[in-house]
């Protein structure tokens, strides 16, 4: 093995080290602890690169790269598999990684101990849960990543913090509970572990067992669908999101893609074409519905949302519900398309964070809870027009910046031409349309029309809650406060925008890519043969 | 044997729910204990349940594996464990901070029916 073949366990060893070696020195000397966590966040997004560059190539079999763990068999050992996915995963986290880590040096950092370390170790169980293949290690990853998400969501203290922390700790670890009940009953009847493994005898159980066996993933798939806060199981996040620090909640904007991410990997490797030999498809129907139920219960929350905060959780939730129903419809054509989506709405809503963050200073806290009531009775502003006229008075350069800014990630959010929501929204609905001739629209699946609905809709309401919120927000406080801004705060929300700005100008590139992935996903054979070798598929993994 | 278990895990999970669903927390906390037990004897009947036979190898008679019984389960129950400990102990320091910020012990931070 080369140094090349090595780079797939890095994601894990770097923050692993990065963090513990930071325990020696936060609390007491913060310039040490932020300098190594800048030094191992950017080597995060380098390899993170490397691997993508690595699997982006042609050949599918090449894509799918293997780390045995100790150099045991895969049926034995633990195993990490790096394809298409997972390394677009890495680059994701990395990504926003990057920004919120720089945005909170301006001063975030300093409001509680032990910032720094938990970044770290947070971005080793994301990294880990991405790329383990196996599933016990994936529950333990899950909690590594857990338990460093409670500490930072408690980053800064204070009563809401708390008290959103408190209940957001106590629904994940009845959550963990519920994927550990899964996990042992996927055990007891395949009698192993191994993702790859699993997939291959899934064909070959026995009636009986294949009972037990989909009652175990149906189990996992709740516990999934915790952390990605499909209703009715997402309640414990619009309060956490909104309570955390603004770097800790962009980051946290990736953490309920972990559980789309398992959905995604898990159901496609045991209902795959190879896995599939008289076990049909379960649970789709269920997948929409969840979808469509967060879908609506999203827009309500936005509707409602009282501040900046709350309005960017609930469009958290609204991605994950678009992807819970686009996974749903069972359409492996719209698949890449949603790929697409994920990358492009968690770009923007890390963004968003950072941004609200900035625009909430200096305005004062009823601000908020003012523009809705003020609706919603039909009251009206009582400002006297101004005797000199209003049509001379400057706005202040970095309001307008900020506005700017805010308009982007409305477009982005709602899915507005001409920005990569857009694209990303298009995309999907082309596809799950598109299946026969477009003028005649007699051959599409009910399940498309749902789709097609609720994305319009989320859309709709996305932007009415953006533009009210945006209105109160820049136009009617003309007396307020400028807020003071510096660049390295300004500088990440400005990265992400552009970089969302870049995935439309390049969306054909990036498609093809994310079209590569979903067919990966969907053909699971390189995956089983990469991870048991090149005859494991066909002879059932009995080695 | 196979009646104990089962109770065992029937009781322990359904007080751990019930105790989970309580206003207090201390009485969540304990809940969740309760259910971790409930979760671990459960991996542990997964492995199938066998009486005398033990999960280590024995030099002497090694290769027959119908006299061993499952050591994987065991050790996931040992993880599970662990882990489940360490994420008591958390939540105990945060049911403290939330103690000290909001002088009540309701897990919303204030009492409940006003």
């Amino acid at each position: 093995m080369n140094w090349h073949d090595h780079l797939v366990i890095a994601p894990i060893i770097l923050p692993l080290i990065a963090g513990a070696t930071m325990l020696l020195f936060d609390g007491r000397d913060r310039t040490v602890a932020a300098a190594l966590n800048l030094v191992s966040t950017f080597g995060l997004l380098a390899i993170a690169i490397t691997l993508v560059m690595g699997s982006a190539g042609p050949d599918p079999a090449a894509a799918v790269k293997v780390y045995r763990l100790g150099d045991w068999p895969a049926q034995f050992g633990i195993v990490l598999v790096v394809d298409r996915l997972s390394s677009m995963m890495l680059l994701l986290t990395a990504i926003l990684a990057c920004a919120a880590l720089i945005f909170s040096l301006a001063r975030w950092h300093s409001s509680g101990s032990y910032f720094h370390p938990l970044f770290q170790f947070l971005l080793m169980g994301l990294n880990g849960a991405f790329l383990t293949g196996d599933l016990f290690n994936l529950f333990v990853f899950f909690e590594v990543l857990l338990a460093a998400s409670y500490g930072l969501a408690l980053h800064g203290s204070g009563h809401a913090r708390v008290r959103a922390g408190l209940h957001y700790i106590a629904v994940n670890l009845v959550a963990a509970l519920v994927f550990l009940v899964g996990v042992s009953m996927v055990y007891g009847a395949a009698g192993t572990l191994n993702m790859a493994d699993l997939a291959a005898r899934i064909g070959s159980l026995p009636a009986r067992e294949r009972a037990l066996l989909e009652t175990g993933t149906s189990i996992l798939g709740v516990a999934f669908l915790v952390k990605a806060a499909a209703w009715p199981l997402g309640f414990w996040l619009p309060g956490t999101y909104a309570a955390a620090s603004a770097p800790v909640a962009a980051l946290f904007s990736v953490m309920t893609k972990v559980g789309i991410y398992a959905i995604l990997r898990i159901g496609f490797l045991l209902a795959g074409p190879e896995a599939a030999a008289g076990s049909a498809q379960f649970g789709d129907v269920w997948l929409l519905a969840a979808g469509a139920a967060t879908i609506l219960f999203a827009m309500v929350g936005m509707l409602a949302s009282q501040d900046l905060a709350k309005l960017a959780s609930f469009s958290v939730v609204v991605s994950s519900g678009t992807m819970l129903a686009v996974l749903g419809t069972n359409d492996v054509a719209i698949i890449g398309p949603a790929l697409y989506y994920l990358v492009s709405s968690t770009l923007a809503i890390g963004a968003f964070f950072l941004l609200i963050e900035l625009i909430e200073r200096g305005r004062a806290p009823t601000d908020d809870i003012l523009a809705v009531t003020l609706e919603a009775y039909g009251m009206e502003d009582e400002e006297e027009p101004g005797e000199d006229g209003e049509a001379g008075v400057a706005v202040p350069a970095i309001l307008a910046v900020l506005g700017a800014a805010f308009i982007i990630s409305a477009l982005l959010l709602s899915g507005l031409p001409p920005l990569s929501g857009f694209v990303a929204k298009f995309a999907i609905l082309a596809g799950a349309l598109g299946r026969n001739d477009p003028s005649t629209l007699t051959g599409v699946a009910p399940a498309a029309w749902v789709l097609l609905v609720l994305l319009l809709l989320s859309g709709f309401v996305t932007l009415i809650a953006m533009v009210r919120a945006g209105i109160r927000s820049f136009w009617a406080v003309i007396e307020r406060e400028v807020p003071r801004v510096r660049v390295i705060e300004l500088a990440p929300v400005a990265v992400l925008l552009l970089l969302c700005l870049t995935l439309t100008l390049q969306a054909g590139p990036a498609m093809r890519f994310m079209q590569t992935t979903a067919s990966g996903l969907h053909g699971s054979a390189a995956y089983i043969q990469g991870v048991l070798g090149p005859t494991a598929a066909s002879t059932g993994g009995k080695p | 044997m196979e009646l104990i278990v089962s109770l065992a895990i029937g009781i322990l999970a359904g007080s751990g729910i019930w105790l989970l669903l309580r206003p207090r927390t201390f009485q969540v906390i304990i809940g969740l204990s309760l259910l971790s037990y409930a979760v671990n004897l459960f991996i542990f009947g997964m492995g199938r349940l066998r009486v005398g036979a033990p999960p280590v190898l024995d030099p002497a008679a090694a290769g027959d594996i119908s006299r061993y019984a499952d050591p994987l389960p065991q050790a996931l129950v040992l993880t599970a464990i662990v882990i489940s400990f360490a994420m008591t102990a958390l939540f105990l320091v945060v049911l403290l901070a939330s103690r000290g910020l909001t002088r009540s012990d309701h897990v919303d931070g204030r009492e409940g029916g006003s």
